[in-house]
């Protein structure tokens, strides 16, 4: 397959296959829903849970696949109970680290377990981690479908309450809001999440649909609104582009994703003081730079 | 507006807060004991003590976030509750996230509706309520700019505005001058004396240092010891009344200014 210099024709050619079109479908619910939970996951610094909920749902993938399920019930179970978990034992989102890592810890164990157990089990494994696009089925693509309804519809009930103990917990929690139950929301949010994304990257980078896209957006725009909206753009581009160019070059999907969105991040981190002065400040004060001018001012 | 404080039994006093013989702690701690104290509407009230002494255990008793071991404390003649329209809170914070790239109207936008579930398309009403708590605190220039661009001392205007906005009639203000220098404490005191005479609302203020806010004061609730002692600045402020809130020798010293130094306790507020 070449491409050629007309994009209908090329966009007909790739979508005369089912497993592209498939690709597609599912690749655009993910990159929708990834887009969305990501932004929270930036805004809560909870991009270690995140990484976490993933790699606890590689366990359960291969503990589905050990029992002879499908990946994404064990996907689903582990990184539900592992985010419970996580809530429960850390109740303030912002010391949550040693507990996620406890967490963590032990449910891979599992999955070592689970792997030691099962003999004939390689590529399985490859896929989980790094992600089979071009491999999704017609059911892959309803599961996933349904996954992202149930949280978009959860997260428009709860994305002011989610929004406003995500900025200030203290001010939300003496509101009313319960920072407990918001907690374990957000990271079943992030687990079911997690879950169906890993189709598309894999569980070791679902970062590059989950945070990057969502940090991006965060340096571009101030009010959440128009940043959930950079944010699923960024990751809808990267992921159609990324499956385009696999589609005609002989390499995996992830590949171009991470890279795609990598790119962006290093553009925008380094271009936008340039170009916007005003905002150039705040983001200098960040760095190394605005430290050493900082600090001496105060002392 | 200053009331003579008489010694009530009974539970209708008139007041907007009525504290009595309140012990306040966790399950086998007690951090203090038998505070007493009523607050009127309009009137700024200072909370002050040393370190530790359990003056946030205080808000938390109001804000229902905690129970009184024993006594009653009343907010409109109500047990406080877990979010009460009626109070305005701003805690004790220090930084805000250098990555919070959020602009303040939308915090103040938050504190506005964020506690309600669903969605609304159209969020004017919120957001002028929002524009409006921050022209309240003269910070409405600083509405569109980023929380991580803002100074400390706008800062704490931002978290005046996000407590103002739900137009409430208790303000809890928890150490809004930590990390101020001693001008811009100034500006944040006037501008709470400001809110507090103009909206006719009650403010208790969580203080380190008394002497920026002295001159506004109408109540002090001094904590140390364990011990709560509660009045007019005059009436707590003297060598006798600290001298039996901590058991040693304290003398209270006045200058010229009217600013005071308490001598002969050590973790005394001010030296950190």
């Amino acid at each position: 397959m070449s491409i050629t210099a007309d994009l209908l024709i090329d966009l007909e050619q790739m979508f005369q296959y089912q497993f592209m079109q498939h690709a597609f479908e599912a690749g655009t619910l993910v990159a929708i829903v990834a887009g969305i939970v990501g932004y929270f996951v930036v805004l809560r610094r909870s991009s270690f849970a995140a990484h976490a909920l993933s790699h606890i749902g590689f366990a359960g993938a291969a503990g589905a696949v050990l029992f002879g399920v499908s990946p994404v019930i064990g996907l689903l179970a582990f990184t539900s109970v592992g985010g419970i978990g996580m809530t429960v034992l850390g109740p303030r989102a912002s010391h949550r680290d040693v507990q996620i890592g406890i967490v963590l810890a032990f449910m891979l164990g599992l999955g070592v377990l689970f792997i030691s157990l099962y003999t004939g089990y390689a590529t399985e494994a490859y896929s989980i981690l790094f992600g089979e696009i071009l491999g999704i089925s017609t059911t892959d693509v309803l599961v996933t479908a349904v996954a992202a309804i149930v949280i978009l519809c959860a997260v428009a009930f709860v994305y002011r309450p989610l929004l406003f103990a995500s900025l200030d917990e203290d001010v939300a929690e003496a509101k009313g809001l319960h920072m407990h139950m918001l907690g374990i929301v957000f990271m079943l949010l992030v687990a079911l999440a997690t879950s169906i994304a890993v189709q598309v990257v894999g569980v070791l980078l679902i970062f590059s649909l989950m945070v990057t896209p969502a940090a991006i957006a965060q340096r571009l725009a101030k009010r959440p609104w128009r940043a959930v909206v950079l944010s699923v753009t960024i990751s809808l581009v990267a992921t159609w582009l990324g499956l385009s160019v696999a589609f005609y070059e002989p390499y995996p999907v992830s590949f171009f994703i991470t890279t795609i969105v990598f790119v962006l991040y290093l553009l925008v981190r380094f271009l936008q003081p340039k170009i916007n002065p005003l905002k150039g400040g705040q983001a200098a004060s960040e760095g190394v730079q605005g430290k050493q001018v900082t600090q001496p001012s105060v002392t | 507006m200053k009331t003579i404080s008489v010694p009530v039994t009974g539970t209708t006093r008139p007041g907007i807060v009525n504290a009595e013989n309140v012990v306040a702690g966790y399950p086998g701690l007690v951090v203090w004991r038998d505070a007493s104290f009523s607050l009127d509407r309009g009137e700024l009230a200072a909370v002050i003590g040393p370190n530790g002494a359990g003056k946030t255990t205080l808000f938390r008793l109001l804000l229902g976030l905690q129970q009184p071991i024993s006594g009653m404390i009343k907010i409109f003649n109500e047990t406080p509750k877990r979010g009460n329209p009626s109070i305005g809170y701003v805690p004790q914070r220090h930084v805000i996230d250098s990555e919070t790239n959020v602009e303040c109207l939308e915090l103040v936008h938050l504190a506005y509706c964020g506690h309600q579930w669903g969605f609304h398309l159209s969020a004017k009403v919120g957001r002028r309520a929002a524009l409006l708590a921050l022209q309240a605190v003269g910070a409405a220039e600083l509405a569109p700019k980023p929380l991580n661009a803002l100074s400390g001392g706008e800062l704490q205007r931002i978290f005046l505005a996000e407590a103002l906005v739900s137009d409430p009639d208790i303000l809890l203000l928890d150490e809004p001058l930590s990390n101020l220098d001693i001008r811009r404490a100034q500006e944040l005191v006037q501008l709470v004396d400001l809110v507090v005479r103009s909206r006719n609302v009650t403010a208790l203020l969580v203080a380190h240092d008394i002497n920026p806010i002295l001159p506004y004061l109408d109540k002090v609730i001094y904590i140390a010891n364990g011990k709560v002692a509660t009045g007019t600045p005059k009436e707590v402020l003297t060598s006798e009344r600290l001298t039996a809130l901590y058991d040693t020798h304290v003398e209270v010293i006045r200058d010229s200014r009217g600013n005071v130094a308490i001598i002969g306790i050590e973790d005394h507020h001010g030296d950190e």
